[in-house]
This record gives C-alpha cells, structure tokens and sequence, in this order.
C-alpha cells in the first residue's frame, strides 16, 4: 500500500468514518442545508443552531464515503462554539488544506489537518469539502440544495 | 468460432492499444472501464490522423478532388454502422454526436408529431439517464406520461410486466439493450414483439452492447436502433442513429441549418432527403472516419469472438469476486456482458475506486448515470469493472488484489 494512501485513510479519519460524531439533527436546530454531489450521489445534510451568530449546536446526516463522512464528523467539532465569521474564514483555510493550494500551516487547523492528505486525491477534494459547503450554505439561510458541480 | 481469445490473440489484440502499455502509480495501467468507454486502436487512432493529415476538407459541398476524398473517408462511417447493424439502406443511418443525440433526435422530431396529451411512453427500470431523460422532458412538454417496466432482484427485466404495461396508449416502448449499470442483456427481440402487437414503436439503446453482440434491426424487428462510437473502439463525439426509412422520411427535421436544406428562400425552405435531413451542420468528419476504421477492426476480429470473451472474463470474475468476503454482487441477470458491479459491506465505492487506482486498477465508481437502478438495488453507488476485447485473467486477478487492499485499508 502506497503512504498516500494510508495518509488518507488514517486511523483518525476511519475512526470518524465508521463512528461519525455529532450525527443528527440537533434539538432546536434553526437552521440547515442539504449537499450534494451529482457526480456521485452523495448527499449530506447539515443543521446548526445559532445563538448571537455563534454555532451553538451542529450535526449532520447523510450518505457518503469515508473523505465525505470524515470530513463532515470533523467539520462539527472544529466549528461549534465559532461565529459565522470565524467559519468562514476557517473553510477558506481548510478549502486550501485540502487543495494543497496556498501555504496554509496544517497546525494552524488542529484536528482538521488529518485530511492533508487529501491534497494527493483532487478527484476527492469535493468530498472532503461538501459538508463544509452545506454548512456555509445553512449558515447564509440558503434554500435551494448546494451542488459541487 | 465463438471461443475466447488464445493468450496469442490475446496479447496481438493487447499490443494494438497503446494506452494499455504505461502504469498508473507505478503499477502496470489494469483498465476496467470500458462499459463507461472504450480504449482506440492504433488503426483508429491513425485514420484519424491520416483524415486530417491527408484528406481533409469539408464534406458533401466540395467539387474538388480532396473534399471527395474527405467525404468518402465519412461516409465510409455510415456504410459501416449499416453493415454493423444489418441494416437494409445506409440512408437509414444518421450520423450523430453519439447515443444520447440519437435518442434527443428521435423524442423531439418522431416524439413531438406523434406522442399527445395521455400517451404513454413504456422504458425499463436498467434505462441509462439519456433513455429516461429526454422522454420526461417529451412527456412534460406534451402532456404524456412515462411509464417504468419493473427488474428483478438480480437486475434482470420483468418480461411479464413489461407486457403488462403496454397498452393502446403506448406509443413508445424504449429500452436498452445492454444495461451499462447491471450488465443485463434485454430479450429485445421479444421487447419489440410486445410492442409492435399493441401498436407501439420500438427504440433500443445499443451503446453497450454493439461491441459484443451481433445486431440485426430487422431481426429484433425495431424501428430506432442507437449507438456510440466510443463504446466500439472509435472515437466520441461520434456515433448514429438508425431509423426505418418511412419513418425517418415522415419525421420533421430537427435541427435547421446547412446540409439539412434543399433549398432556402426567406420565405421557405424545404428539407434534403434522409439521412441529410437530420444532418445540420458540418459533421464530425474524423469521427466518421474512425467509426468507420473501429467497426472494420471490430469485424476482423469478429463480435461474436469479442462477446465470447468477455463472457469467459465475466464468469472468471464473478467466481472470483464472489470470494471476497463482504462482496455482494449488484445485477446478477441470467443474461450479462461484461460488467460487474459490486458493494463492500460498510465501503463506499468511492474508497474502493481510489485505492484501486494507486494499484493501477481503474474502475467505475458512482452511479453510472443510472440512479433509478442505484434505487431499485438500496445503494448510493456501486464499483463496476467492465471488460472490453484487450482485457485478460491477470486484469481481474489484480482487482482482486486490489480489493484485498481495500478491505485491509478499512480493516
């Protein structure tokens, strides 16, 4: 097995992959959006509750692969307790984490720095990101479903 | 003969695909993707190349010697798609973009003048997204609706349903003949037999399956027959369309433009005869070319041939994929080509297509644009490996080591 791989399926990310945290929808959840990858099918729902632009609560539900999983169960710890403003700004980091674009510090991004290795896989770089769009996307009040294409 | 390959033909026929000969990560390139597209041969690669390199000119216009030349080498494509299929006339064969053009073409030219508020439109339940969605769209648009013959659990279709469901309001039965998604191969012989009974006309969807199965459109008795030329060995972007000739000559045209005309007035203008009718535009010439040099290379090695081998393939996989512990098979039809799709318990098949591609092993993983059929089987995607002529033994034994990889990854 190559070390891109086993970069990418590491035992933090298969963890999170087989017991995702934060799963559900958080009681009094006020907010949520729905993604979806048409290439694949995949499909992730994200709900927050929001308190004085804070993430008070957040969980998501869906099917997808490990990345996707992962990165979504990953995704809920990094963000609780952050505003709306600090999400954002920790999506762009993590968006160039995984891309390998920019020169972001993976530990600058604590937990989220399991998924570098992603970088090595553009074709799964929309898994990695898609509960991260759907987050972006409950958190603007969007109605439609997100899309990575 | 229809027996498999000698491992002397075999690597012959490996040795004519150039693509075949690099690695991928670092490991020979193992491809399994031929249901999704086919892998060219030198030859088609070089008509194409000789096309633009020595007769390249615009074609039917031209009174010069190389537009002629340039002419003969397209249709030569549409003289071999008639040859492929056992159609009667040539004129019969449309010229398209490929499959789903074909499919378009016939909803909204031969769909708008004939299908009405309360018909019916009769497609299976393996369709592919292009036979499902330009008949949603014919039927919105005209007020019809879409009917869904049933499969079974091993993907194969409800013959007796389907049967069922064709009634005086059917005006339309369309179905694949090979589904790229399952693998099933369609009794379309006795498809079109139901419909014609009940006063339907019948589409079959050949894209998968010209490559490996002999087709005559007479004998299966339908009235459209459609198919790519890169799931032939040719080039996309090319393919055509086969319709009966009443038919094709009562349709209206469905694109306007250059070569489509007999004659333009801006008050009027009247249409070319078939097949130049549907013909707008200047053609994918090349393509033409190397459709006709794909089915020429498909004939010398002889479909039936091709079809015995990949079934030997696809019998040799299944044993060995049905090893695998936590495997389960996803369209397990009586009938099949090559293509076998599969999940692994608690594996998304996405995980299993990328660690199979750093072993060099490229398959499909997704819904292979059949969703409905992800549905019908309670799954978000499968892993399809499909086999074309070059692949061999030692292909599917390396996606069985592959996938041994796979469940240690996730162990």
């Amino acid at each position: 097995m190559s070390t891109e791989l086993r970069e990418l399926y590491q035992t933090v990310i298969l963890d999170h992959y087989k017991k995702p945290r934060n799963y559900g929808r958080p009681a009094g959840a006020d907010r949520q959006a729905e993604g979806v990858n048409p290439l694949c099918g995949d499909h992730v729902h994200v709900y927050a509750r929001l308190e004085d632009d804070r993430v008070a609560e957040v969980g998501f539900e869906g099917s997808g692969c490990a990345i996707s999983t992962a990165a979504a169960s990953l995704m809920t710890q990094a963000v609780k307790g952050h505003t709306t403003g600090e999400v954002d700004a920790l999506f762009e980091r993590y968006h160039e984490l995984v891309t390998g674009r920019g020169d972001v510090d993976p530990e600058s991004l604590g937990k989220l720095a399991v998924l570098a290795g992603v970088r090595e896989f553009p074709a799964r770089v929309k898994c990695a990101t898609l509960a991260w769009h759907a987050l972006h996307a409950a958190l603007e009040g969007a109605a439609e479903p997100v899309s990575t294409e | 003969m229809n027996t498999p390959f000698t491992d002397v033909e075999l690597s012959r026929i490996r040795a004519d695909f150039p693509v075949l000969d690099q690695k991928a990560h670092g490991k020979p390139l193992v491809y399994l993707d031929s249901a999704a597209s086919t892998q060219k041969p030198r030859v088609v690669i070089d008509a194409i190349s000789r096309l633009y390199a020595e007769d390249y000119a615009n074609v039917h216009r031209g009174v010069y010697q190389l537009a002629e030349r340039a002419t003969r080498a397209f249709e030569a494509g549409r003289e071999a798609v008639r040859r492929l299929l056992h159609a009667p006339d040539a004129r019969e064969v449309i010229l398209l973009r490929g499959t789903t053009e074909a499919i378009n073409l016939v909803a909204q030219s031969w769909g708008r003048q004939n299908v009405g508020p309360g018909d019916e439109i009769l497609i299976t339940a393996m369709e592919h997204h292009s036979n499902i969605v330009p008949w949603q769209m014919l039927c919105a648009e005209r007020g019809a609706k879409l009917v869904v013959a049933p499969i079974d659990d091993d993907g194969a279709l409800v013959l007796d349903e389907l049967e069922r469901l064709v009634g005086p309001r059917t005006k339309l039965v369309a179905a694949v003949h090979v589904s790229n998604a399952l693998g099933t191969v369609n009794p379309v012989r006795e498809i079109a037999e139901i419909a014609r009974a009940a006063g339907a006309r019948v589409l079959i969807d050949g894209a998968q399956a010209v490559a490996r199965t002999p087709v005559d459109v007479r004998e299966i008795g339908c009235d459209f027959y459609a198919l790519s030329g890169h799931k032939l060995y040719g080039p996309s972007g090319i393919g055509a369309l086969w319709g009966r000739a009443d038919l094709l000559e009562a349709m209206p045209p469905w694109q306007g433009g250059g070569e489509m005309i007999e004659t333009v007035s801006f008050e009027k203008s009247t249409w070319a005869r078939i097949p130049q009718k549907f013909e707008a535009g200047t053609p994918h010439i090349a393509g033409g070319a190397g459709l006709a040099t794909a089915i020429d290379y498909l004939e010398s090695i002889g479909v039936e041939r091709i079809g015995a081998h990949e079934d030997a393939l696809l019998a040799y996989a299944t044993e060995a994929l049905r090893a695998i512990p936590g495997l389960r098979l996803v369209g397990t039809a009586p009938v099949k080509a090559g293509v076998v799709g599969f999940v692994l318990d608690g594996i998304h098949a996405h995980d299993v297509g990328t660690i199979l591609d750093r072993e060099g092993v490229a398959v499909r993983a997704g819904h292979h644009c059949a969703q409905p059929v992800m549905q019908r089987f309670g799954v978000a995607a499968t892993v399809r490996a499909s086999f074309g002529l070059y692949n061999s033994r030692e292909d599917v034994d390396a996606l069985v080591r592959g996938l041994r990889t796979v469940v240690e990854v996730f162990s």
